[in-house]
């Protein structure tokens, strides 16, 4: 982009000022509540000390990071071939594929857990009331964010031309799939396993309606009880989430247009 | 036409329907894909649009739906509802449009234009619950601006948190995580902006008032307002946030469906639920429909 000139420089500082401010207000308020000592204006770690003994939390961390990895064994063995099938072979169901995968986007997280509680009470007879049942709806509920970040991907590469390539070459088609495509859409996967893991490890509103303890949900009644390791653990919930997702490959448009450029 | 299709197209009625076959073949690849969406997507979407008119004896009934359209207390926590996702979608919008506009000025590959991406979607898709934590540590009633003010200013708006737990809290907070949602979606666009388009205006001596007002402003309004819609369905959405906040009343829809879910034992408190939800998937679904329409006019730009 151009370079901008003074005018539009000092803008663009005071912007960033001024929304950097909000943003990082509440962050840095985290990190002062949870570690004040009392009345008297001393700081201690104790209440980050205290994380690994909170009730519950590290069972629940366990169950959510579970639950963040089925997630992604859904996408990989459910989401990824579909896409990739979908695109080679069936390209009228294309549209209708998209349309689907983007619903849980129009479809409130609260109103889908009015109409799945049933459908869980009916699935626990065959759980029982293990909380691991909830990757069935969480892995739908990536299908938005998993589904963008792997159609960026199919389309900077000519997947179809690569397959027809392997095909001709005498590949079986498990082997264009799996040696072929899914390298060359590696970029995409792994960014939409990484939002995905996010987002089932933030996921509130179907465990808690639910009753099922998740991290989310003891987190939230933590802060019933004990404000401070509450906040504490909170914020260390935001910087796993920050260095998770600072570690997704950078997203296609940018690099596209730098190529133009070179 | 080869050979081989040749003597295909001449054999048997048998070689003809087991073409059919073959030829739907490859739909089975995606059944199993299709049956895990209509079992945990599709069919409880239907289930919350249809039994909103079943009555406990299994009748239809217009009674739950009527009571959400007509009764006060559930029009008012309409009313706040869309009250709070248009006050914060359009604040999410404007600071989040220009948060977006200075990242795309920045350096391309820089580290700051990454941090800032992976904070927004941290704050955007995953805070829920910790961001009211943040709120209440920062404007609660032992927050940090909340004891400033107290002791540096006396008896102020901000010494006195109870607003946090309002209409205008809930402002406030769902402000946070629509500006980070805000830069995500609308930075495509503005990276979209070629430069060439600037320095055209430019050299034929337009202003920069000129540029945005003729070239800028028009090629990104469609994508801005679709942005806005979409920032109004992910506000009006939201759940997490506000129920780590208020934990007793419901001045929004998705807390009066949790006060509906908890009180299913009642009578009607099931299907009163699904009322509500059905109310939320009209709003919803109206928004989106908009969303979708603009988004036809961006895919014109983008080619």
């Amino acid at each position: 982009m151009k370079k901008l000139t003074g005018v539009a420089r000092i803008w663009r500082v005071v912007i960033l000022l001024i929304v950097g401010f909000y943003l990082l207000l509440p962050l840095f308020s985290m990190a002062e509540f949870s570690t004040r000592a009392g009345a008297d204006g001393g700081r201690t770690l104790d209440s980050w000390a205290a994380i690994p003994t909170a009730p519950d939390l590290l069972a629940s961390i366990l169950v959510s990071v579970q639950l963040a990895l089925l997630a992604v064994l859904g996408i990989l063995v459910l989401l990824v071939p579909t896409m990739i099938w979908v695109h080679l072979r069936l390209p009228l169901m294309r549209r209708p594929l998209e349309v689907i995968c983007m619903l849980p986007i129009a479809i409130p997280a609260i109103v889908l857990v009015v109409g799945i509680a049933p459908i869980y009470r009916w699935l626990s007879q065959f759980f029982g009331s293990s909380p691991l049942s909830l990757a069935f709806v969480y892995t739908i509920l990536t299908f938005p964010y998993a589904y963008r970040a792997i159609d960026t991907s199919l389309r900077s590469v000519d997947v179809n031309t690569l397959a027809e390539a392997a095909r001709t070459l005498g590949a079986s088609w498990p082997k264009t799939i799996m040696g072929i495509i899914i390298p060359n859409i590696r970029n995409g996967i792994l960014g939409a396993c990484v939002i995905s893991i996010a987002l089932v490890l933030g996921e509130f509103t179907i465990a808690s309606l639910l009753n099922y303890e998740t991290m989310q949900v003891v987190i939230n009644l933590l802060g019933k009880r004990e404000g401070q390791i509450s906040v504490a653990v909170s914020l260390a919930a935001l910087i796993f989430a920050f260095v998770l997702l600072i570690a997704i490959p950078t997203s296609g448009k940018k690099q596209e247009v730098a190529q133009d450029g070179a | 036409m080869t050979q081989a299709q040749i003597v295909e197209t001449g054999s048997s009625q048998r070689g003809a329907g087991f073409r059919r076959i073959k030829r739907w073949l490859p739909y089975l690849g995606v059944v199993p894909f299709f049956v895990l969406v209509a079992v945990f997507f599709l069919w409880p979407t239907y289930l919350v649009v249809t039994q909103a008119f079943v009555a406990d004896d299994g009748s239809f009934t217009l009674e739950y739906v009527k009571t959400v359209a007509t009764e006060e207390v559930n029009l008012n926590a309409f009313r706040n509802s869309i009250q709070v996702s248009a006050v914060t979608a359009i604040l999410g919008g404007v600071f989040g449009g220009l948060l977006a506009w200075a990242v795309a000025n920045g350096r391309n590959h820089g580290v700051f234009r990454r941090a800032t991406l992976a904070a927004s979607g941290v704050f955007a898709q995953f805070g829920g619950v910790m961001l009211a934590f943040a709120f209440l540590a920062t404007f609660g009633f032992n927050g940090l601006v909340t004891l400033f003010f107290a002791d540096h200013f006396g008896d102020t708006i901000l010494s006195n948190p109870t607003w946090l737990y309002g209409i205008w809290g809930l402002c406030v907070v769902y402000t946070f995580f629509q500006i980070p949602l805000m830069l995500i979606v609308f930075l495509p666009a503005v990276e979209g902006l070629r430069g060439e388009w600037r320095e055209a205006n430019d050299s034929l001596g337009g202003s920069t008032w000129r540029y945005w007002r003729h070239v800028g402003g028009p090629i990104l309004l469609p994508s801005f307002l679709g942005a806005i819609l979409l920032l109004f369905a992910n506000a009006f959405s939201a759940y997490a946030t506000a129920a780590a906040l208020i934990s007793q009343g419901s001045p929004i829809v998705p807390l009066q469906i949790r006060g509906a879910l908890g009180s299913e034992v009642a009578l009607g408190g099931a299907a009163f639920g699904k009322a509500l939800a059905l109310g939320m998937v009209l709003v919803v679904g109206v928004v989106m429909f908009g969303y979708v329409l603009l988004q036809r006019r961006v895919s014109r730009w983008e080619q």
